[in-house]
């Protein structure tokens, strides 16, 4: 993503940037970066110092206890492999789905608008929302389940609630038309001068498509990766409502918050908390890092626009 | 008008267009179209999706005004009660209140903060600029719950989670990377020169900001600001964590009401999740009407000369 604004450009010496670094620049940036500071760098230090501190209230002296006590009960550490077991599947899915599906879509198809409207639906709506209605329809006599069985295919209902699978759907319907939106805009920026000179250069369709327009796309793919990845991270509300919080989709969020709002142990939960964000951090820029490598040599070209 | 100067560069400008056009579409040759499998697998994948999504919402709605569902296409009888029970429930006034003001002041804080961010990442040059990016996206790439935990903790020390203040701050950090990584290229759209022009012409930085630029980003704004509105209302795992019977907000008395499903009976959940999908729709709607077509213009031209 940070590869969006930075543009570098030959002409431009250390002497000019050095020169541009000037007042104004420095006090346009400052109002988003006190804000930055304050609420997220300033809390997270914070919250780091409490995590290292005994007592309920964080008023103890510094301490591994917290630490211990998460990685010495495999209940705990268990939710660091059902978040993965969750996330990871989901996101690998959508973002996959949505590269095809966005290919075809590239060039602008008939009912764009409808079903880009309705494919906006699900995230106007919200986790919260997705999850009470999918309770209705996927339901045991919910509309999905009454019409699988109506046209024979099924005896008994699917059971698509209260279970891992519906988390699984409901991360699905929320990160599938993220993904799916993005990718598409990033797709539908690739010139199409180059599918042309690489069909008159005698390339098939699939041979243009692996070599021309997924190099050129990853940028795209590894940004919907990633952004999905975070939302799929933090299940909370979808883990709860639609799935067994105590069982077997007691995710890492559920543990932080229990920790913090219902044994009321800030600095355990505050230490869950981190340990989640690390964790996740890691992966980006695992998955960052990776695209970068991979993108390289692809988009030197500028493959964007005209 | 009468002026034959004007009439002969319109029509100067008339040809240019029309000879620029032409040789664009006839004289490349046509990218082959998708095959016939690809479209019936686009479209079947697609509306598949599209309907389990209209489903969705249709389930909750029809929910919301059914006397009793079970095991049937429809209900057998329709009725409003369920509406009247949850707004008995709830202090429906409040919530509202909440909730447009929590999504209005965030969204208006996040805009006045992150434009002038996003104006020097759109504009400027200079050392560390990459460093700067990630700074301010970084709220981004971390799950809410993870500084979410930390930041609540420290809004309560301060004493500020009796008030929607802690909450707008709370949302505040993940719209404010959203609103700037919307708007910068928006702003980079602004063709420089005119404000070289604006400023040459004698206009100072305040003038040639709110003559200039100011009326050229309007589309970003509204884009951006209309995306963020919609972010905090739907936002739950934040607000949950500092909100209490007072200062909550539609999304986080919604899934009070799902999770302690049993105490009410399900169509009330239904009719409160229809509350909110309403509240949400009315809102876009109601901001979809000060976007104008026109502004839309200026947009599009920028794009092309791009």
């Amino acid at each position: 993503m940070a590869n969006l604004f930075v543009r570098q450009s030959q002409t431009t010496t250390r002497w000019m940037l050095i020169r541009r670094l000037n007042i104004w620049t420095l006090l346009l940036s400052l109002p988003a970066l006190l804000t930055v500071l304050i609420l997220f760098i300033y809390p997270l230090l914070f919250g780091l110092d409490q995590s290292f501190r005994s007592g309920a209230r964080g008023e103890g002296d510094w301490t591994l206890q917290n630490y211990e006590k998460f990685f010495g009960d495999s209940r705990q550490v268990d939710t660091i492999w059902t978040t993965f077991q969750i996330a990871l599947p989901v996101t690998f899915f959508s973002v996959a789905l949505s590269v095809p599906l966005a290919y075809f879509m590239r060039r602008g198809i008939k009912f764009e608008r409808l079903i880009t409207t309705i494919l906006i639906l699900p995230i106007t709506l919200g986790t919260v929302m997705v999850a009470q209605a999918m309770l209705n329809y996927f339901g045991p006599r919910g509309w999905f389940n009454q019409f699988l069985q109506s046209i024979g295919l099924i005896d008994a209902p699917l059971r698509l609630t209260h279970n891992f699978l519906g988390v699984e759907i409901a991360l699905f319907i929320q990160g599938f038309p993220f993904a799916f939106l993005l990718i598409l805009g990033y797709m539908s920026g690739i010139s199409s001068d180059l599918e042309r000179a690489s069909q008159m250069l005698g390339a098939s369709q699939w041979q243009t498509f692996w070599r021309i327009i997924l190099p050129l796309t990853i940028p795209g793919i590894a940004t919907a990766f990633c952004l999905s990845f975070v939302a799929n991270f933090s299940v909370f509300p979808s883990a709860n409502l639609l799935g067994q919080p105590t069982g077997e989709t007691r995710v890492i969020s559920i543990a932080a918050y229990q920790a913090a709002y219902i044994e009321n142990n800030r600095p355990f939960g505050t230490a869950i908390a981190l340990i989640m964000g690390l964790i996740e951090f890691a992966v980006i820029m695992l998955v960052l890092w990776f695209s970068r490598k991979m993108a390289r040599g692809a988009t030197l070209g500028g493959g964007k626009g005209v | 008008m009468s002026n034959p100067q004007v009439s002969k560069d319109a029509t100067i400008l008339k040809k240019t267009v029309l000879l620029r056009r032409k040789p664009s579409t006839s004289s490349r040759p046509p990218l082959k179209k998708g095959t016939l499998v690809g479209k019936i697998l686009f479209y079947g994948l697609i509306g598949f999706f599209l309907l389990n999504l209209v489903g969705l919402v249709g389930s909750v709605l029809v929910d919301s005004f059914g006397e009793r569902w079970f095991g049937t296409w429809l209900p057998a009888n329709w009725t409003g009660r369920w509406y009247e029970y949850i707004g008995s429930d709830h202090n429906m006034g409040q919530l509202l209140t909440n909730t447009l003001f929590v999504a209005v002041t965030t969204t208006l804080i996040a805009l006045l903060v992150g434009f002038p961010a996003a104006y020097i990442l759109a504009r400027k040059q200079f050392r560390f600029k990459g460093l700067l990016t990630g700074f301010y996206l970084l709220p981004m790439l971390i799950p809410p719950l993870a500084y979410g935990i930390p930041l609540a903790t420290f809004l309560i020390r301060q004493d500020l989670h009796r008030s929607l203040a802690g909450i707008i701050l709370l949302n505040l950090v993940p719209v404010l990377p959203f609103v700037i990584l919307i708007l910068a290229p928006f702003i980079e759209q602004v063709d420089v020169s005119l404000e070289s022009a604006s400023r040459i012409l004698g206009a100072n930085r305040f003038q040639t900001f709110r003559r200039v630029v100011l009326p050229l980003v309007i589309p970003g704004l509204l884009t951006a600001g209309l995306l963020s509105l919609v972010r905090t209302i739907a936002m739950f795992e934040l607000t949950f964590l500092i909100a209490d019977a007072n200062t909550q907000t539609l999304v986080v008395a919604l899934y009070g009401d799902a999770f302690g499903a049993g105490i009410r009976p399900n169509q009330a959940i239904s009719a409160m999740a229809v509350i909110y999908m309403a509240t949400t729709m009315a809102l876009l709607v109601f901001a979809l009407i000060f976007i104008k077509p026109t502004q839309f213009v200026v947009q599009l031209k920028s794009n092309k000369s791009k």
